[in-house]
């Protein structure tokens, strides 16, 4: 296959899986799963293959891969994809996390083949987000995203499922309206009348229009990146989905939002950028607190996660109104790492515990002594607090420094929140890992105190999982130039379409 | 290879943790393991100590790495005199440590000491802040998970605290050295401290910083200055140390004070002395200040104690008081140049002495506690001496040491800081040397309470010391004697480092 073709590939896989699950009969059903992570793993083949491919020479444009077919005349509608650093990345978080969604999706009976066709639709249109170059086929696969995640989150979620699940629709759609609203402006409003964005980058908007234009398509992304205020789905939403849901939501669905928000709103409209900037920085500075200090505050395991995605996001957002090329890039790379660490979050969570001991509840979890009955996943819990934490050696650790470096440059005040952040991070992460897995002796609850728990042993796909994504958090954060350098390149080189940013603001 | 030493050294205990962790669960292997890798590490640190070029002096064993070349960070390390004394002293107390475990060793306990060795090795031998901050805040997690090895509910909690009283520390530094890092585009330790001594590191950071260009160096220091001050700890930063020594096992307890507090003074060496010289030179009156209150209160804090480990914690704090009174003091003058030579080369061997002397005495502890049910209490035994005479005799070798006893270890490094700080901060000297008197009483109420007086009759029947607990302190008792008597042993190693790191 010639390598302009791989970034595509990774969709066309996806959706070949959709096609081939749906295509077997209801008594294979236990096929499915073989069929999804099949597909999983030849896309993530295909991620890799292209971003080993990706062409760094201080000449070539980092925007590569170009796929143009023409699909609609007028208006001027293509299938018009290609990859940069930033995409080739995120390419690689899908297929990592749908690989390990598929692994930790293992012990799904109650009707497998929807729940793995709708899986692979949710990581077809994530892999077509992030290498769309045409805005209309950009909104297409975003919308392709949002409506399979209320049927997998409504049937086959747990707690408060429907509510959930319409909650966490309802302010994608919102979001996706605003962002609407916004890509027909920008049809109307640029001279060629045009969608690809390559075109439009190089279009000066009248800044009255990008002054509202700006917000409206950032706030429509933001949601999806749980810019607060607007965050309030994400917590209900990732508790109440099944896990590889979970998995999913927290580790690509949130980076849609930030993605969008740096490849449309930010790259088009510069100078309204300019305008809002410091509105941001405060939004994304206060959710970042706002979700530590709420998940300091909660007493189920999951919504502690839950609400450190918030705080995580906060830090990605807060990266990227940073506009200087460390920020941005440690922006970038905390996309990645969080769709790991959070996904590996909720796989210990929402797979390990919650489906053997049927409570998430951290202070009956206290009384389970479940670090003597689980010790695989008290295991890969604390390495997933530590990355989650920031500790040096995992990939937050080299995102977060980036992003706080950034924000001394430019904002020194918010700095000093952010680094607050930091601390309730810690905090927060280390109440509930000492209260779920290490209670104090003595202080565990009696009656469960010395009762020996007898669970299902971790089985190997979860195994297989864990230790993908813990070696992906360890692997980038040992050796970040690996993500840093195609990163770095696709906003630093002359030729980008985002190189204006890291300059201050003149286009 | 040759290039690649303390590379090797540094990562040998995690692949030993490593091996631990996968061996069955049988103790003689995990003992054997165990101490085969800390035998080995101390072998290596010895042949490099041999190795090191003391006539030469400054860094050798060089290696450089790009590691992350666009934020300037390089995998970036080396050792001079101060790093390998530190490397030697870790060595040492980490198999001692091991030996003190005796029958409390298990997997988890073994793996979790050598993979703290690796990150003690680490921070003595990198270069650049990031390469040496992963280590410094790595070595939280395998601390935080033994002090909680101590099983009560205050173990916990202690760990709890020293995790995050650390972390925070840790995060002051780092946001110092970003505005460093912002200022001069560097993270590396050694181009920091040629352009501190070029005077141009303040300049940078007044010129990157507008807003504020009075303060900005001030602030970067305090950041810097707090990391490091929670980790020896300085007075009043100091309040995880006495829970998380006491609630702590014994044998953790000696890893926390014989090495884990000396990455604080090491930073203090390593990262603020040479980076802000002048700063510390125009603050030298609130730092002298810092490092007698440390000394003092904390003297009497030990007088006050009722429990022994909380009496030997704070006299850990004490006797790491003394080292900040010598690197304070060698900043308020630029001479006379041998008295700051005394005061630097009386902090390095302070570093050491205490490391093993600290390290012993909670051992002893450990060795009461196991024959008293976890019982340390100062007026819980009294007459030990008549049935217990080689523990009592020995244990009184390590008070001796700790009080400073010429002939012994302590000494030497106390009276060369003494020495050289009363030429160059008189009246601090003068004020510290309170701590040096009550230290005396404190140590020898211990004495007379537990070994002397009547026996008490509950511990009429108190067994003496093992063969293996004999042959476990004998060689650290050995090596206090040999640096009593031959400090130049261990001054030789360092002396030329010594006179490089004075600004």
């Amino acid at each position: 296959m010639p390598t302009e073709l791989l970034p595509t590939a990774t969709i066309l896989t996806a959706f070949l899986g959709v096609a081939l699950i749906l295509l077997i009969p209801a008594r294979f059903g236990h096929c499915a799963k073989w069929i999804a992570l099949l597909s999983a793993l030849t896309g993530f083949g295909c991620a890799v293959a292209a971003f080993r491919g990706y062409d760094m020479t201080p000449g070539a444009d980092p925007l590569q891969s170009i796929v143009n077919l023409p699909w609609v005349e007028s208006p001027s509608i293509g299938f018009i994809t290609g990859a940069d650093g930033v995409s080739l990345v995120l390419l690689l978080l899908t297929g990592i996390i749908a690989i390990t969604g598929v692994l930790f999706s293992w012990n799904i009976t109650q009707q497998p083949r929807a729940f793995f066709a709708l899986f692979l639709t949710i990581i077809g249109g994530v892999y077509g987000v992030f290498q769309s170059l045409d805005l209309f086929l950009l909104f297409v696969f975003y919308e392709i995203v949002i409506i399979p995640k209320y049927f997998l989150i409504s049937n086959w979620g747990s707690t408060n499922r429907e509510y959930g699940a319409m909650k966490l629709t309802i302010y994608s759609v919102a979001g996706s309206a605003l962002v609407l609203l916004g890509l027909l402006a920008t049809y109307v409003l640029s001279p060629e009348h045009s969608l690809d964005l390559r075109v439009l980058a190089g279009t000066d908007f009248p800044v009255a229009f990008q002054f509202w234009a700006f917000p409206v398509m950032f706030l429509g992304f933001g949601i999806l990146a749980g810019l607060w205020p607007f965050h309030t789905w994400a917590p209900t939403g990732h508790v109440a989905a099944p896990t590889a849901v979970s998995m999913l939501l927290a580790g690509v669905v949130m980076k849609l939002g930030s993605y969008g928000a740096l490849r449309v709103a930010m790259t088009l409209f510069p100078l309204g950028l300019e305008y809002w900037r410091i509105p941001i920085a405060i939004l994304a500075t206060v959710g970042l607190l706002y979700g530590a200090l709420v998940a300091l505050a909660q007493r189920d395991l999951k919504f502690v996660v839950g609400y450190s995605s918030i705080n995580h996001m906060g830090f990605v957002l807060l990266g990227l109104v940073t506009l200087n090329s460390v920020g941005l890039s440690g922006a970038v790379l905390q996309m990645f790492s969080h769709g790991i660490i959070g996904g590996l979050l909720f796989a210990v969570v929402g797979r390990m515990i919650y489906d053997r001991t049927h409570t998430r509840e951290i202070a009956l979890l206290g009384g389970m002594n479940l670090a003597k009955a689980l010790p695989f996943a008290a295991f890969t819990f604390v390495v997933a607090s530590l990355a989650s934490m920031g500790m040096p050696g995992f990939s937050g650790f080299i995102a977060e420094i980036s992003i706080l470096l950034g924000a001394w440059k430019t904002f020194p005040i918010f700095l000093i929140f952010a680094a607050l952040g930091v601390v309730v991070t810690v905090a927060f992460t280390l109440r509930a890992l000492q209260r779920t897995f290490f209670p104090a002796h003595g202080a565990a609850a009696a009656p469960h105190g010395d009762a020996s728990h007898e669970f299902d042993p971790i089985t190997l796909p979860e195994r297989l999982g864990a230790i993908l994504l813990m070696a992906a958090t360890l692997g980038v954060g040992l050796f970040p130039q690996i993500l840093l350098v195609p990163i770095l390149h696709s906003f630093e080189s002359p030729l980008s379409l985002m190189h204006h940013l890291i300059q201050g603001v003149a286009k | 290879m040759s290039n690649s030493l303390l590379t090797i050294l540094t990562f040998f205990p995690l692949a030993g943790a490593l091996l631990v962790a996968l061996l069955p669960a049988k103790r003689v292997l995990i003992r054997a393991a165990g101490l085969g890798f800390t035998f080995a590490a101390l072998g290596a640190a010895l042949v490099l100590a041999f190795h090191y070029d003391r006539a030469a002096g400054g860094l050798q064993f060089v290696e450089k790495w790009d590691w992350i070349p666009s934020l300037d960070i390089q995998y970036y390390l080396g050792a001079d005199g101060l790093s390998l004394m530190l490397l030697l002293l870790t060595a040492i107390v980490t198999p001692f440590a091991l030996l003190a475990l005796g029958d409390r060793i298990t997997k988890l306990n073994v793996s979790l000491i050598l993979l703290l060795q690796t990150t003690l090795f680490g921070t003595f031998t990198a270069l650049n802040f990031i390469h040496w901050f992963l280590f410094y805040e790595l070595s939280l997690v395998p601390v935080f998970l033994l002090i909680r090895m101590g099983g009560s509910v205050k173990a916990t909690a202690a760990a709890t605290q020293f995790f995050i009283y650390t972390l925070f520390g840790g995060f002051a530094m780092l946001l110092g050295f970003l505005a460093i890092h912002q200022a001069t585009g560097t993270f590396n330790l050694i181009d920091l401290a040629a352009l501190a001594h070029q005077s141009k590191l303040g300049n940078a950071l007044k010129a990157a910083f507008h807003w504020h260009p009075n303060c900005i160096n001030l602030l970067v220091f305090s950041g810097i200055f707090l990391g490091l001050a929670v980790k020896v700890p300085v007075v009043p930063f100091h309040t995880w140390l006495p829970d998380a020594y006491t609630e702590a096992p014994a044998p953790v307890s000696m890893l926390l004070t014989g090495v884990l507090s000396k990455m604080g003074v090491y930073g203090f060496l390593r990262l603020l002395m040479p980076l802000f010289p002048g700063l510390m030179h125009h603050l030298a009156v609130p730092l002298l200040g810092f490092a007698v209150v440390t000394i003092v209160f904390s003297a009497l804090a030990a007088l006050a104690q009722k429990d022994l480990k909380r009496i030997v914690a704070y006299s850990s704090i004490n006797h790491l008081g003394y080292c900040l009174l010598g690197v304070f003091a060698v900043t308020t003058a630029l001479h006379p140049e041998n008295d700051r030579a005394a005061a630097m080369n009386g902090v390095l061997l302070q570093v050491f002495n205490h490391g093993i002397t600290a390290a012993a005495l909670f051992c002893f502890i450990g060795f009461i506690e196991r024959r008293s049910d976890g019982l340390r209490g100062l007026n819980d035994f009294g007459g030990l001496r008549t049935v217990a005479p080689v523990l009592a005799g020995l244990m009184g070798i390590s008070i001796f040491s700790s009080l400073g006893l010429p002939g012994l270890n302590g000494f030497v490094g106390e009276f060369l800081i003494f020495k050289g700080s009363f030429a160059l901060a008189p009246l601090a000297s003068t004020l510290a040397a309170i701590g040096l008197f009550v230290t005396a009483v404190f140590l020898l109420t211990l004495i007379q309470r537990v070994f002397t007086g009547p026996l008490n009759a509950r511990w009429a029947a108190f067994p003496d010391l093992t063969t293996s607990e004999r042959f476990t302190v004998a060689p650290i008792i050995a090596l206090m004697f040999v640096l009593g008597i031959c400090p130049q042993l261990l001054i030789a190693l360092f002396n030329n480092t010594v006179l490089k790191l004075l600004p």
